[in-house]
């Protein structure tokens, strides 16, 4: 289910990339913040300059997560992500099996919750 | 219940307008009536004022008053708002009655006229009894008015018919029955309209009006009520702010009822009316923000108000409708020019109301599914005296009660199962398809492609829960190559499982086999129980047989199925399948590849097909097939079942054909090249992999281009970046991702084993015949038969080289424009290694590429087969020309001053100077002077460097004597004709022919001279010794001339003679004058200076004629007196200058010896 709120997302994730010049396209935010209000789901967007894009659901219920807690959570996640891509073992685009990441993103689960 | 049960009544729905009604018309039978009428409602325009008109006969009977409260005190309301109500103020009760009547000022009849028309009048006040809705007349009247004030008997008849109606002097109209009705039509509405907003005006003052008598314990509903009513009223005023202000307050009120389980329906009815109001008069004043806001307000207020959990089904109808409406409110207002954005748009809301819409599904199915026993309730609870309800959102088994508990339980139970059972009939998934269907057109408007393909997904969904399998399936299909592309494969796999329950159910098989197949494969993440499964019903379906259902399949529809698929077995015929695979992600894969890019045709073309499959057990397939771009060569790459068996478990002694999971297999293919395929491609275009058995039921997968499916060129893509370190495999085994592709390869002819030498000298030297020698040799093993050299240029030059190289196997003589650039197929013979002498005529300089081609074909074996072959061997050569030699030519007097112009009859010199630039030697084998008729020369002209031979940079110079005869003009310009030069060559290598190169002379411009003087005088003089000089004048023109001679004095000679003269010469006469020179000096010296006077041409100067003659002499010391006779003729000789000088030149000296100095 989250699956497909997740890809209906990238739509919004697109236009908002697409939206900013490619001048300056080096100076974007990369935290797009809120993509789409749902009745259930808040669903909040982050795009790398790679294009490679994190995005985040929170129940919408859920008030104690602002847009500063959603963003500091994107960026310890993009910084974990670095790590695993400097792994030189790492293959891009195959599946992410690192510990580290892992647990990264169980803590921010637990601490969401 | 209907499903419009929840629908908004459309009386809530449409804008209000005043409502005035029209009376005394006789719009069937009168064309007057009719015409105005027409005038009233058609062709309403945005410009006219909103009002709804009506007629209505004169006696129609209006709603009636209730008589007006006095105290609210003993008065407890039975509902918030009455169904009727606002129907009533709509359609029923006018804001004003307008009493139409034929009646002219001049009206013969007037008195009686008038009392009937105040008896009209009257009618219409009794029955409007109690109202406050105004009267107005309208006089119609077919003169046309004068201007107020003029026509005193209409004055005063209008001040007599107001009295008699008792009617404000406002409330009388009249219309003129003219050509300008319409005009008057629009001054008349204008005027109602007026009156109309008055008694909106008080309508609202009236409600009002009774706050004072309100209490806040007992009248709570009359709050809204009223706050409605006020909110209707402005909208029917046409005050939209002021609606908008009384809504907002409406809808605070309403939420500040006590809420509980039996009025819960009608607060939260009322509460969605007032939400829609305010809604859409928020988007109409074009603030769509605040009225998103509202919405959400009230969504987030109602979210949590169920009332009665048996009826739970009803809350999520209401939300869903809520939303529904919301997003037609949306829509409505984008389509009257509203922009709305990507994450902002109607397709939000249709999505949200069909969320509900199945969760209202859900419900019922979970609260409506009673016994089968358990009927409609008998008397029906639903049944209302009046059939309709008295109040919005009340039960119709209670109506008007308001207090916390129901007044009869049993009835309660009863009315809640009948609501139930109604619930039941409801075809939800219409419902929710509808407004998915609504959701996906704008998500499509508002490039949402992905919340598009989910909103499809659940629209199939849904069709599959309705049992449209067929629908479901279309809409699936269509969305899932799109989650494939996107490699979402978790999504595409939860889709194609339901796709594999649809076409299960319908019986599909080419569909079940697809989605199978896909699910088995690497593209799903479906459990290896799950694949195990659906693998073995794939091979029962592959050997005829009907496959097990798959799980949590409606059981009646699996019944269906099941016979479904036993006629199918029956069913002779349509059993062979093709799959095209590059638009799925199958569990086989294949890769086909060339083992080189190129073949030579002497050895056998190689080919590999690997074949791998992903599915849990081994399978079997009975057919592989190649299938190459020329097809004759696809029965060489076949592999085929050669045992019949009907059984394809049975392990036959065929493991060839048989995939092991994970296991990569390769079959090698090999074949013979046609000869005639020489230089072509093959490709392959696709490979076929049969599963299954023709005799039963069989399916092909075909791969175009040979590989690939929809999942691959992205997986190569991975593969290719990986840094995985490849494990070493056993042999035979190949690790998948390492398998390049191949798909095409080029057959090529056979190695030439001959060697092609050049042998020449360049450069090459323009119009030269230069020679080239071709060798030729043969390595071969066997006779090199029909050996065939084409040579000359390379095609794909330069087109003026074309044109400008010939090339000839006959060097003894100069070709022509006639010998081609190119000579082909120059036969040879067999074998003998040969030799060629070739010869080029390079017109231009420059570089040219030459090409020699040598072809020729041996026989050879392959495989067995004797194949013939041609080869063939190029050589090319860069050739550069060059110029030979180049010519200079200059006109020269016989004192060897360079001329500008020469004149007639008077001799002068052509020189001409050979520079050689040729690297080789030339040998210049003669030259010729081809005079043109205006040039002749004066002794028999001679080569004077026949046989010379120029090293690089050499020069040879040779000089002729001419002389102009008489031109017509004074002066003009002539040719001089040509200069040939026959060289060629100096070369050991071959010999060559000699080449004749002409060289144009230069035109040079001849002038008549009217008077021409040459002295005739000794070569030199002596010291004291009398020198006899004798001048001769010619004149040359058809006049006699005056001359007038002077001769200055010198200090070098003295002289004897006529110092000054003055004489006349006649036409072609010679005069001759004779002095005596005396020398006084020896060395040389400057003869006295002859200045001559030409009286008829003074533009001819002494200077000019000066230059005939001689203007120095050589005068010696006398020792004894010399022999040397002159004749007058040059002398030439020849001097060689410098030979250390590298600088060699040839020079003619016209020259006089003096052997003194010789000496």
């Amino acid at each position: 289910m989250f699956h497909y709120t997740v890809h209906t997302s990238l739509d919004v994730v697109e236009e908002k990339i697409s939206g900013v010049g490619k001048a300056l396209a080096d100076q974007r935010e990369l935290y797009l913040g809120l993509l789409y209000p749902t009745e259930d789901y808040k669903v909040y967007g982050y795009v790398t300059n790679s294009k490679v894009k994190f995005v985040i659901v929170v129940d919408s219920s859920n008030t104690s997560l602002r847009d500063n807690e959603i963003r500091s959570m994107f960026r310890k996640l993009h910084n974990s992500f670095t790590d695993v891509m400097c792994n030189p073992f790492y293959n891009p685009g195959d599946p992410i099996q690192s510990k580290a990441f892992d647990s990264i993103v169980s803590t921010m689960m637990v601490q969401a919750c | 219940m209907s499903p419009a049960q929840w629908d908004l009544p459309p009386e809530l729905c449409c804008r209000p307008m005043a409502f005035v009604a029209l009376t005394g018309l006789d719009v069937v039978y009168n064309a007057i009536h009719r015409a105005i009428w027409d005038a009233f409602c058609a062709n309403r325009r945005a410009d006219r004022v909103p009002i709804s008109f009506k007629v209505l006969p004169g006696d129609h009977e209006y709603p009636k008053c209730r008589t007006k409260r006095t105290s609210y005190e003993w008065y407890i309301p039975k509902g918030i708002l009455k169904t009727g109500w606002m129907n009533k103020h709509l359609n029923l009760v006018p804001a004003l009655v307008v009493l139409f009547y034929e009646l002219d000022w001049d009206d013969p009849q007037w008195k009686e006229k008038q009392s009937e028309c105040a008896t009209k009048v009257e009618i219409v006040r009794t029955s409007l009894q109690g109202r406050n809705t105004k009267v107005a007349v309208v006089l119609i009247q077919k003169k046309t008015p004068l201007p107020p004030g003029e026509d005193l008997v209409a004055s005063e008849r209008a001040s007599a018919l107001c009295g008699a109606c008792d009617l404000s002097g406002k409330s009388l109209f009249v219309l003129p029955h003219t050509d300008h009705l319409v005009g008057y039509i629009i001054r008349l509405e204008n005027a109602f309209y007026e009156h109309a907003q008055t008694y909106y005006y008080n309508e609202i003052r009236r409600v009002k009006s009774h706050k004072e008598f309100l209490n806040k314990t007992t009248h709570q509903l009359l709050f809204v009520r009223h706050q409605f009513k006020m909110g209707f009223f402005s909208e029917l005023k046409q005050d939209t702010q002021n609606a908008l202000k009384y809504y907002r307050t409406a809808y605070s009120l309403v939420h500040e009822l006590r809420a509980h389980e039996t009025n819960m329906l009608e607060i939260k009815t009322m509460a969605g009316f007032i939400n829609y109001k305010i809604c859409r008069l928020c988007f109409q004043h074009n603030t769509p923000l605040d009225a998103i806001a509202q919405f959400r307000k009230h969504i987030d207020l109602c979210k949590k108000k169920i009332g009665s959990a048996e009826l739970a089904f009803e809350h999520t109808a209401w939300m869903s409708k809520q939303f529904q409406s919301f997003g037609d409110l949306f829509d409505e207002a984008i389509k009257l020019g509203l922009t709305a954005i990507q994450t902002q748009n109607p397709g939000f809301y249709y999505q949200q109301a069909a969320y509900y819409a199945q969760e209202r599904k859900q419900q019922a199915g979970q609260l409506c599914s009673h016994e089968p026993g358990v009927g409609y309730p008998a008397p029906d609870p639903l049944e209302t005296p009046s059939g309709a309800l008295d109040f919005y959102g009340q039960r119709p088994w209670r109506q008007g009660h308001q207090s916390i508990d129901p007044p009869d339980s049993e009835k309660e139970k009863q009315g809640i199962l009948a609501l139930q059972v109604k619930e039941r009939d409801v075809l939800h998934s219409e419902l929710v398809i509808a407004l998915l269907s609504n959701a996906v057109a704008q998500f499509k408007k508002y490039k949402c492609p992905r919340m598009k393909s989910h909103l499809m997904v659940q629209m199939g969904e849904e069709y599959y829960h309705a049992k449209d399998y067929t629908k479901a399936l279309k809409l699936l299909d269509y969305v899932m190559c799109d989650y494939r592309t996107e490699r979402w494969w978790s999504l595409l796999t939860s889709i194609l499982c339901t796709a594999l329950k649809c076409s299960y159910l319908m019986g599909q098989v080419k569909d079940y086999i697809t989605y199978s197949m896909e699910l088995m494969g690497r593209a799903s993440n479906l459990p290896e129980e799950q694949k195990s499964r659906i693998e073995k019903n794939l091979i029962k379906v592959l050997m005829n047989e009907v496959p097990q259902p798959e799980p949590d399949c409606d059981l009646a529809s699996v019944k269906t199925a099941q016979s479904l698929w036993s006629d199918r077995i029956s069913l002779a015929g349509n059993n062979e399948f093709t799959i095209e695979v590059q638009d799925y992600v199958p569990f086989v894969q294949c890769k086909a590849k060339f083992l080189y890019p190129s073949f030579h045709i002497d050895e056998p073309v190689q080919l590999h097909v690997y074949v791998r499959a992903d599915c849990p057990h081994p399978v079997r397939f009975s057919k592989l097939c190649v299938s190459l771009s020329n097809q004759e060569y696809n029965q060489y790459c076949l592999l085929e079942d050669a045992s019949k068996e009907k059984d394809i478990l049975e392990t036959s002694t065929q493991e060839n054909m048989c995939l092991v999971p994970g296991k990569t297999r390769k079959y090698c293919f090999k074949f013979v090249a046609k000869t005639e395929d020489v230089g072509k491609k093959i490709e392959i275009t696709s490979v076929g992999l049969m599963l299954g058995r023709e005799t039963g039921r069989c399916v092909y997968l075909n791969w175009r281009g040979g590989w690939g499916d929809a999942a691959s060129s992205h997986e190569t893509l991975q593969a290719s970046r990986s840094f995985k370190r490849r494990t070493r495999l056993p042999e035979q085994q190949v690790d998948w991702d390492t398998v390049a592709i191949q798909s095409s390869t080029m057959i090529i002819s056979r190695v030439p084993k001959i060697s092609v030498q050049l042998t020449h000298e360049p450069p090459a030297l323009t119009n030269e015949m230069y020679c080239m020698i071709v060798t030729i040799q043969s390595e071969e093993d066997t006779v090199a038969k029909d050996i065939k050299l084409t040579a000359g240029l390379k095609p794909g030059q330069d087109a003026n080289l074309t044109q400008s190289t010939q090339i000839t196997l006959n060097g003894s003589e100069v070709c022509d424009d006639s010998h081609p650039a190119l000579l082909p197929d120059i036969p040879l013979g067999d074998l003998q290694p040969g030799q060629k002498p070739l010869y080029i005529h390079c017109v231009s300089t420059g570089s040219r590429i030459l090409l020699f081609h040598v072809a020729y074909s041996v026989s050879a074996t392959v495989e067995g087969k004797d194949i013939n072959c041609k080869c063939h061997k190029d050589e090319t050569v860069t050739l550069e020309t060059v110029v030979p030699f180049e010519v200079a030519m200059k006109f020269v007097s016989s004192k060897f001053e360079h001329l500008e112009r020469v004149n007639v009859d008077i001799p002068f010199l052509l020189m001409m100077d050979i520079l050689s630039a040729s690297p080789w030697p030339i040998e210049l084998v003669n030259s010729e002077v081809l005079l043109a008729s205006s040039m002749t020369p004066i002794d028999q002209p001679q080569s004077q460097v026949e046989g010379v031979t120029l090293q690089t940079s050499e020069c040879a110079s040779e000089c002729f004597l001419l002389k102009c005869p008489p031109v017509q003009n004074d002066t003009s310009t002539v040719a001089s004709g040509h200069y040939f030069i026959s060289w060629k060559r100096k070369s050991a290598f071959a010999e060559t022919s000699v080449v004749r190169t002409m060289v144009i002379l230069p035109h040079v411009m001849v002038e008549n001279i009217p008077l021409y003087v040459h002295a005739e005088l000794p070569s030199f003089g002596r010291v004291r010794e009398s020198l006899p000089v004798r001048y001769h004048l010619e004149n040359r023109t058809g006049l006699v001339q005056d001359v007038e001679i002077g001769v200055e004095p010198s200090d070098a000679f003295m002289f004897s003679g006529l110092k000054q003269v003055r004489m006349r010469i006649l036409p072609g006469a010679e005069q001759e004058m004779l002095y005596n020179f005396y020398p006084l000096m020896a060395g040389y010296q400057v003869l006295p200076q002859l200045n001559i006077n030409l009286l008829r041409f003074p533009n001819i100067s002494s200077q000019l004629l000066r230059r005939f003659l001689p203007s120095r002499i050589f005068v010696k010391v006398i020792f004894f007196r010399p022999q040397i006779k002159n004749n007058g003729r040059p002398c030439f000789l020849v001097f060689l200058v410098g030979p250390t000088l590298g600088l060699r030149y040839l020079t003619f000296f016209f020259f006089t010896f003096f052997y003194q100095l010789s000496k």
